[in-house]
């Protein structure tokens, strides 16, 4: 199976020949994938070099034309970087594109922090109408990105290495239920799915399976509720607690609980290999099931 | 081919303009650095009227430095995009017309701007969005200051310009000497050193204004340094 990130160059150069309004920006990460789309259109693959300011200003200029900016690179330098450039270029201009970003949450451990970006959904909500799809396998990726393509809204896709067995149908907006039980409700996010699916074995939980994050599908969490007990435990594969302010006013008019699980906040300053990493932030099915057991109580146990 | 005379008429005329907004007949330099240059490329270089502000075809000039738009408003006043009625109101609650204008509220206007180092980015992103489309015509301006060229994103795209060879983008650069550190060596040199075509004039003279606005440059993105009165003289 190939890579989300794989996926997005192979599906990217495919809608790049079928749409002439599609143009891709890149500041060097990714150009050698790209390089048979390069060739084949010029003028609407541009790589700026390793110039993260001016890529999104230029996705920004494309889209004042008319265009629909596909704009890529890690997730650090896609957002975090130049984050006012996102805000001003596309938002304050009134404009769209389509932000793609790989790295993730820690892709690349032995990297280090500089690579890391746990932070970029959050940072992302501090901004008005971005739609935000966090796939959890290569072929929802692929789903996701021909669904964007098309459109004039703004909206960024986070791509990762973590990846799930085998992809669901997705629709870009819903969560989708994939168990059904009466003790409380997890919601998990993209690549933290195989994983929560194996850490609430044997608990009489309702899963919903979340690839669409923003907007937040509220009335899919008010409908899973149902008339059981209000407790809603999220499993993010970026900072903890990014939704949990959604569910909470998902569930304004109910008295409720909320447990946010995701990256922490705390800098770990280690290397290694991504499952050593979820491990530490206890995303792991292990600690996983032993924080989400504890919050849901004895009934979540069949 | 204009004479100065003329130019110096339109000139009183579009002081009377921004008197509208600060209520002040007197303007100091600071407030009109932009003016003479404004007026030259909306009175004899851009293509773009009122009826083509929405035209694929028409000019872009995009307002970088949008602090101190009044003489930007005066001009577009002067050329039909916004009634001279909503002068008065500048910076006002139910205004279209803020300290830094928004794209969102006035016709003809390109771009928000307010945040320094934008402009000249989301210029560049137009020029190589109309090459796209086949779009031949449309020049591309963007109006910049010289403290403004300290923010590092106007670099990365001076950087690229001049290796891409986007000859449909023209930076205008109004230089009243007010970048805290100074441009050692000059600011066309930057230009100059990416590929680009310069030129270096009088920021009071419409005549080498239109002169510098007008010079071919094949192949080339072309950048204007138009001086004018130091900031603190």
């Amino acid at each position: 199976m190939d890579t989300m990130r794989e996926r997005f160059i192979s599906s990217t150069t495919r809608l790049l020949a079928e749409d002439p309004r599609l143009a891709l920006v890149l500041a060097d990460i990714s150009a050698e994938g790209f390089r048979p789309a390069a060739r084949a259109h010029p003028d609407r693959v541009i790589n700026v070099g390793i110039r993260e300011q001016l890529m999104i200003g230029v996705g920004g200029g494309l889209a004042l034309t008319g265009l629909r900016p596909v704009v890529h690179t890690f997730a650090s330098f896609l957002l975090e970087r130049p984050f006012e450039q996102v805000k001003l270029d596309f938002g304050h201009q009134g404009v769209g594109g389509v932000l793609v970003s790989v790295g993730a949450s820690y892709d690349w451990p032995a990297g280090g922090f500089t690579h890391m970006a746990p932070g970029d959904v959050a940072l992302l909500d501090t901004l008005d109408d971005w739609t935000v799809h966090v796939p959890g396998h290569p072929d929802e990726a692929e789903a996701l990105l021909r669904r964007a393509a098309p459109g004039d809204d703004r909206v960024y896709v986070r791509l990762s290495l973590q990846s799930n067995e085998h992809g669901w149908p997705v629709d870009g907006a819903r969560f989708l239920t994939v168990r059904e039980g009466r003790s409380g409700v997890v919601v998990a996010v993209g690549p933290m799915m195989d994983h929560v699916m194996a850490a609430t074995e044997g608990m009489d939980v309702t899963v919903l399976y979340a690839t669409t994050v923003r907007p937040f599908d509220a009335a899919g969490v008010r409908r899973a509720v149902g008339h059981g007990p209000a407790d809603v435990v999220v499993v993010e594969p970026y900072l903890a607690g990014t939704s949990t302010a959604a569910v909470n006013d998902a569930l304004a008019d109910v008295p409720h609980r909320v447990l946010g699980l995701g990256v922490a906040r705390r800098e770990i300053r280690r290397y290694g290999r991504m499952e050593e990493h979820l491990a530490a932030h206890g995303l792991d099915p292990a600690g996983l099931r032993g924080r989400i057991g504890r919050f849901l109580g004895a009934g979540a146990s069949r | 081919m204009h004479d100065t005379a003329p130019d110096r008429r339109d000139l009183g005329r579009l002081t009377a303009l921004m008197a509208l907004m600060t209520g002040d007949e007197k303007h100091g330099p600071a407030a009109t650095s932009t003016l003479d240059a404004l007026w030259v490329l909306y009175d004899r270089v851009l293509r773009v009227t009122p009826e083509t502000a929405d035209s694929p075809e028409r000019d872009r000039f995009l307002l970088s430095k949008g602090h101190g738009p009044m003489a930007y408003y005066a001009v577009l006043a002067a050329k039909g995009f916004i009634d001279e009625e909503v002068l008065a109101g500048f910076g006002s609650y139910d205004s279209p017309l803020g300290h830094h204008p928004d794209r969102m509220l006035v016709p003809g206007v390109e771009i928000g701007s307010g945040s320094l180092g934008h402009g000249l980015p989301l210029a560049v992103g137009t020029a190589l969005g109309l090459r796209a489309q086949g779009l031949d015509t449309p020049r591309v301006w963007v109006l910049i200051g010289d403290a403004e060229l300290d923010e590092g994103s106007n670099h990365e795209a001076i950087a690229f310009a001049g290796p891409a060879g986007l000859d449909r983008l023209h930076t205008l650069v109004i230089d009243n000497a007010s970048a805290t550190h100074g441009w050692p060596g000059g600011i066309a040199t930057r230009f100059a050193a990416a590929g680009w075509s310069t030129a270096s004039v009088d920021g009071r003279d419409p005549q080498a204004l239109y002169s510098a606005f007008t010079a071919p440059h094949p192949g080339r993105p072309h950048a204007v340094v138009a001086r004018v009165e130091p900031r603190t003289a």
